[in-house]
């Protein structure tokens, strides 16, 4: 967990003095957020369960974008071979990557939910903990898998365009189950086992992922 | 678990990408106190030995022996052992020299990071310079933090990748100094460079690759240029 930590760390502190993944990624999610609100809200009347899918389309948009660029950083300096050549288990450094990917997009979250709930007038906020559990776990699971994708492709000629071409129909699960989550979570009646069942859902593919990333990254890290 | 060697052994290394020989059944030994260079043209196939060495790539075929240790058998044990300074430096241009240095001596398990990153700058004449982000620093000024990092843990096994690249007279003489000075400390050293005038005098093995081939080996060689120029002349 050390290793993990100063790579979290180090990733932090190079953002905060950068701050171009923040700013790109929040410009991009919230431009996304906009263009729907333009496009779907008539009349000042948003689409019923609209918020939740829109929600997640924004996330997942930016997270990729975040995904990217969290690697090409690495790549620039050739960084990353000097973090794989350290005497740590090569899981570690995935850990740290994937702990400051998950950071990132929690704080694009917290500036989307408010955005999106007042833009489409979605009571995203009537049950916060519920909301929480579905983003944070739908988080891990999406940047479980990307985290993965984008160090296995940092030397791809075509990392942009792969990217996403291999991540979402991995994650499809996790988006599913997250929008589906959050769309209960903005029903007059909520139904809480339901939205139990899918937070469960999500937590069994977070252990999924994560476990297979960790099992995985050491072999497709080395050459 | 602490490993440590006194010898590194290349026994038939081979590196394929896909139908291309970067190398061919490359065979040398080397020990510590000692500097050797790979020397040839762009292309010969330098590069992918030190990352062959340094643990970066698998050999298609053969093996490397640090000491009775094999990679991945030995894993990160080995890799502490390891220190690699390669055609890009591995700084985080953000960061400041004290926090690159830091960050790593960290990943390697220092106790005092900030302390060891303090010393690391002491040696390379640049703790004025400490706080400051090395997208401000020169060429000259990179190549020396980045030389610190590669040794920052104290490695059996130094590698340097055309380290001589875009140097000044002043920091060519201080990079020649430091790798007399780490022959001296009981370091392997391994240079790829094509520099034949700034390796003259430097190295005690050179070994002659062309196109992933092992052309020669020579020990103490004299008059570099000349070497060269008859090795190659009489593989082509």
């Amino acid at each position: 967990m050390r290793i993990a930590w100063l790579v979290l760390k180090k990733d932090l502190t190079v953002e905060v003095r950068s701050l171009e993944i923040a700013y790109t990624t929040l410009f991009f999610a919230i431009s996304c957020v906009l263009f729907f609100a333009f496009a779907l809200v008539k009349e000042g009347k948003a689409p019923e369960d609209g918020a939740a899918g829109i929600l997640w389309i924004a996330i997942a948009f930016a997270g990729t974008l975040a995904l990217g660029r969290t690697f090409e950083r690495e790549r620039q300096s050739e960084t990353l071979r000097a973090l794989l050549m350290a005497p740590a288990d090569r899981p570690a450094i995935y850990v740290g990557k994937l702990l400051g990917i998950i950071a990132l997009l929690i704080a694009a979250e917290i500036v989307l939910v408010p955005l999106v709930a007042f833009l489409f007038q979605a009571p995203l906020l009537s049950h916060p903990f519920w909301l929480a559990a579905v983003l944070i776990s739908g988080t891990i699971g999406f940047a479980a898998v990307g985290t993965l994708f984008s160090a296995m492709l940092v030397r791809a000629r075509s990392r942009d365009v792969l990217l996403p071409v291999l991540l979402y129909p991995i994650t499809v699960p996790v988006i599913i189950a997250g929008v589906r989550a959050t769309a209960e979570l903005l029903q007059p009646d909520v139904e809480l086992a339901l939205v139990r069942f899918w937070v469960m859902l999500l937590l069994a593919l977070d252990v999924v992922f994560v476990t297979l990333a960790l099992w995985t990254f050491e072999p497709l890290m080395t050459d | 678990m602490s490993i440590d060697f006194q010898e590194l052994t290349a026994e038939d290394v081979s590196r394929h990408f896909g139908r291309r020989k970067a190398l061919s059944r490359i065979s040398f030994q080397t020990r510590t106190g000692s500097i050797l260079g790979l020397l040839g043209p762009n292309g010969a196939g330098k590069s992918t030995m030190i990352a062959v060495l340094a643990t970066l790539m698998r050999p298609s075929g053969g093996a490397i022996h640090y000491g009775t240790y094999t990679s991945p058998a030995a894993g990160s044990a080995l890799r502490s052992r390891i220190g690699i300074l390669g055609h890009d430096l591995f700084l985080y241009p953000e960061l400041t020299a004290r926090e690159n240095l830091a960050f790593f001596a960290g990943l390697y398990g220092a106790r005092d990071a900030n302390g060891a990153a303090d010393a690391a700058l002491a040696r390379a004449g640049l703790a004025d310079r400490a706080h400051d982000p090395i997208s401000s620093f020169s060429r000259g000024m990179r190549q020396r933090v980045a030389l610190e990092r590669s040794l920052i843990h104290g490695p059996r096994l130094v590698l340097l990748d055309e380290p001589f690249t875009g140097l000044d007279d002043a920091s060519t003489a201080a990079l020649v100094a430091r790798l007399r000075g780490l022959r001296d400390e009981g370091a392997i050293v391994v240079l790829a460079t094509h520099d034949l005038d700034l390796a003259e005098g430097l190295l005690d093995e050179a070994l002659f690759l062309r196109d992933g081939r092992m052309v020669d080996a020579v020990a103490r060689p004299g008059a570099l240029r000349s070497t060269y120029r008859s090795i190659m002349g009489r593989s082509s």
